[in-house]
């Protein structure tokens, strides 16, 4: 085990998958031996050379129409957006092209060994344009895997899980927690299971769900709750397409009460596909209604960031006001 | 001269700027309109026996899309792209190639499908999506792929398969497979941002693929001079992007495949990607749900008539002696007869089983599509009628 952060498991996953197999490749924008804006794939080049790991002209359709290409031919294409809100010049290469390659060509051809990492998220004053947390516009994508780790050990283990699935995945990774998570991560080679929610603390009152970085909403929200004597079960999701709609009804048939909280804007949420899911399989066993704790629908905002945020204070008050619905 | 030390640009004290004058590709052209060589020019190295395949192609796919244009009206199939006019770009390029190169194409190119062997069965179970069908039955007609021709599946949108020939032919290049990728388009597709991105990506990169635009002159009903592009057509960009480029008639059967020869040498033995522009026609409609009579004139039509690449081919074959008038009609009627009895034979067998409505989604079904797929079959039988092609075939011991 090694003390690593955010970034460090990634790039260490990285290492660990283009050592494995010479089919690896890793590029997008500054991503060569510059190592990145954030240094994820920092020493790639070095190690494996300019042509494993690689910059590529400042054009996300194209890097997202070479990645499809280059794992159709049988690579494993680990292409980097360099921030998650400059992924919608690639959203048809991804939405028509990777999500249909397998199930357009009767399994003739796939490109299972693509993986788009990129950075999501907000609490780094980056505005509009360094903030947002598109995860929902592509879980409304049958064929796309959607992975969202929540710290550096669920980071490397899903990581390379990810990029040997035989399907194609988004890896989003919560940028606000690249340096700032830190945690024990074994040094070799480990995989975890994609499509499987992790119960993060069990609970009996409340059950709170969240993926990526929320989820640290989530257990603050949870502490502050126990302080109170609400006793809360935090979930999370993992992965956001396939769902662990198992995990979460099992928790809820327990708890009776659900919330769920995400950094994006409410409206058609992922937030609202798991309340009408776990209102669907649960309806009997709820004791209140399931509440959505997420961002305003607004664009994301510079000067209110703090007030925007889902932070663990709005996500208590849900808890609350569930339990004294 | 005085020159710029850090971009090794020469200096001028004069303000000039450049139009598009100053590149004016030319086009290459072997085999004249009338099918005569150009004079002192020497018909590119195709032996008889591939001269034949081609010419063949070229005349089981025009039988083919002339027959399957009134199957579309007939009401037997409910949509149909032709090649009609461009069959010497599709056909010509591919036979330039191995049969390990990949071609990714677009929607016309049907005859470079052909000539690697797909077989007239094969072509039929795809329009009519039966359980035979590759693709099993989810895509339109003229979707076609197949892995074992390394023919990439068609996909309606415009452009996608350009940067993926890039990406394609990067792993062919690490590989050191010795192959390359050929990708199809049209003039209005490289309108689309992808050809931009691909073709920048693969020069930079240096990898073994050839672009090769087919300027058929329309896009749908948008002409290509003036209303899809203002400059000197498509062939520029390859030069602007740091790229081989050539333009050639793409009418004309020699010009075509000369041109895709050098272009694969170029591209596996040095890495040099390659553009090629054919010029053509589109003579059909964009597709089945297209008129071009409002939008272009009969004489237009008539003016590229003369211009016909079976047509040209066929006189040049004849002249030749490698084919004579008898035989080529008996070949044509024979062809036609196994695309008549093809036809009908594909119509008949059924659709593929309701089952597979799940499978390659994901390489195996996650549990909530299997809960969806379940809860349409119990739907169906609860209504047998509304859906009678799968609610027959639907097993009693399912639930």
């Amino acid at each position: 085990m090694a003390k690593m952060n955010l970034l460090q498991a990634i790039n260490s996953a990285l290492e660990i998958a283009m050592t494995k197999s010479d089919k690896v490749y890793s590029f997008g924008e500054d991503t060569g031996s510059f190592g990145g804006v954030f240094r994820a794939t920092s020493g790639l080049t070095e190690k494996f050379g300019k042509h494993r790991n690689f910059n590529t002209p400042l054009v996300e359709q194209g890097i997202l129409g070479f990645a499809n290409g280059l794992a159709s031919q049988g690579s494993y294409a680990v292409a980097e957006i360099q921030f998650g809100d400059y992924i919608f010049p690639a959203f048809d290469q991804i939405v028509n092209e990777s999500a249909k390659f397998r199930y357009r060509s009767g399994n003739e051809f796939d490109v299972g060994g693509l993986t788009i990492r990129t950075p999501y998220g907000g609490g780094i004053a980056g505005g509009h344009y360094h903030s947002q947390s598109p995860e929902a516009y592509f879980a409304h994508t049958p064929g796309l895997k959607i992975v969202m780790p929540r710290n550096p050990y669920m980071a490397k283990g899903l990581l390379l899980s990810s990029i040997f699935d035989p399907n194609p995945v988004l890896f989003m990774e919560p940028k606000r927690l690249y340096r700032a998570s830190v945690g024990e991560v074994p040094e070799e080679e480990y995989t975890l299971e994609l499509g499987k929610a992790d119960v993060v603390r069990e609970g009996s009152d409340v059950t709170i769900v969240a993926w990526g970085a929320q989820v640290e909403m989530a257990e603050k929200a949870a502490d502050k709750a126990a302080e109170a004597g609400i006793s809360c079960e935090v979930i999370d999701l993992v992965s956001i397409l396939p769902w662990d709609v198992e995990t979460v009804a099992k928790s809820v048939f327990k708890t009776g009460r659900l919330v769920v909280t995400q950094e994006a804007p409410l409206t058609n949420g992922f937030a609202s596909e798991v309340a009408a899911t776990i209102q669907q399989e649960c309806f009997l066993y709820l004791e209140s209604p399931i509440m959505r704790v997420c961002g305003l629908d607004t664009p994301y905002p510079l000067c209110h960031e703090k007030e925007y945020f889902v932070d663990h204070l709005k996500v208590y008050e849900a808890v609350h006001a569930s339990m004294n619905y | 001269m005085a020159k710029d030390t850090k971009h090794q640009l020469e200096i001028v004290t004069k303000p000039a700027f450049l139009d598009a004058s100053a590149l004016k590709i030319p086009m290459l052209q072997i085999l004249k309109e009338d099918g005569t060589l150009h004079k002192g020019v020497k018909a590119p190295d195709m032996d008889k026996n591939l001269a034949l395949k081609v010419f063949d192609t070229m005349q089981f796919i025009r039988i083919l899309d002339e027959r399957m244009i009134a199957a579309q009206r007939q009401g037997r199939i409910s949509f149909y792209l032709s090649s009609l006019g461009e069959e010497a770009a599709s056909i010509g390029s591919a036979a330039a190639l191995q049969a390990d190169d990949m071609i990714m194409g677009q929607y016309r190119e049907q005859g470079a499908l052909a000539f690697r062997g797909f077989t007239v069965e094969q072509f039929m179970d795809q329009l009519f999506s039966n359980e035979r069908d590759l693709g099993k039955g989810r895509q339109m007609p003229v979707h076609y792929g197949c892995k074992d021709l390394n023919f990439m599946t068609i996909a309606s949108p415009l452009a996608t398969q350009i940067p993926q020939a890039t990406g394609y032919a990067y792993g062919q290049k690490m590989d050191k497979s010795g192959t390359c990728t050929i990708c199809y388009f049209g003039e209005g597709a490289a309108s689309e941002g992808d050809f931009h991105a691909a073709l920048n990506m693969a020069a930079v990169y240096k990898v073994p693929v050839i672009f090769f635009c087919r300027n058929n002159g329309y896009a749908i009903s948008t002409p290509s001079q003036g209303e899809q592009y203002a400059g000197d057509g498509i062939a520029p960009r390859g030069v602007a992007y740091g790229m081989k480029t050539i333009r050639v008639d793409g009418n004309d059967i020699f010009a075509v495949y000369q041109a895709t020869q050098l272009a694969r040498k170029l591209a596996v033995e040095e890495n040099e990607p390659v553009l090629i522009e054919g010029m053509s026609y589109r003579m059909a409609g964009h597709s089945t749900s297209d008129d071009p009579t409002g939008y272009r004139t009969r004489e237009e039509e008539d003016s590229w008539r003369a211009k016909d690449p079976v047509a040209r081919f066929q006189k040049w074959l004849l002249a030749k002696g490698w084919i004579n008038e008898d035989d080529a009609q008996a070949n044509y009627d024979e062809k036609k007869a196994a695309v008549l009895a093809a036809l009908k034979e594909a119509e008949k067998v059924p659709a593929p089983h309701i089952d597979e409505l799940i499978e390659d989604v994901y390489d195996t079904p996650p549990k909530h599509l299997k809960q969806q797929l379940e809860e349409l079959k119990a739907h169906i039988r609860k209504y047998p009628d509304a859906y009678p092609k799968t609610a027959s075939r639907l097993n009693g011991g399912d639930k």
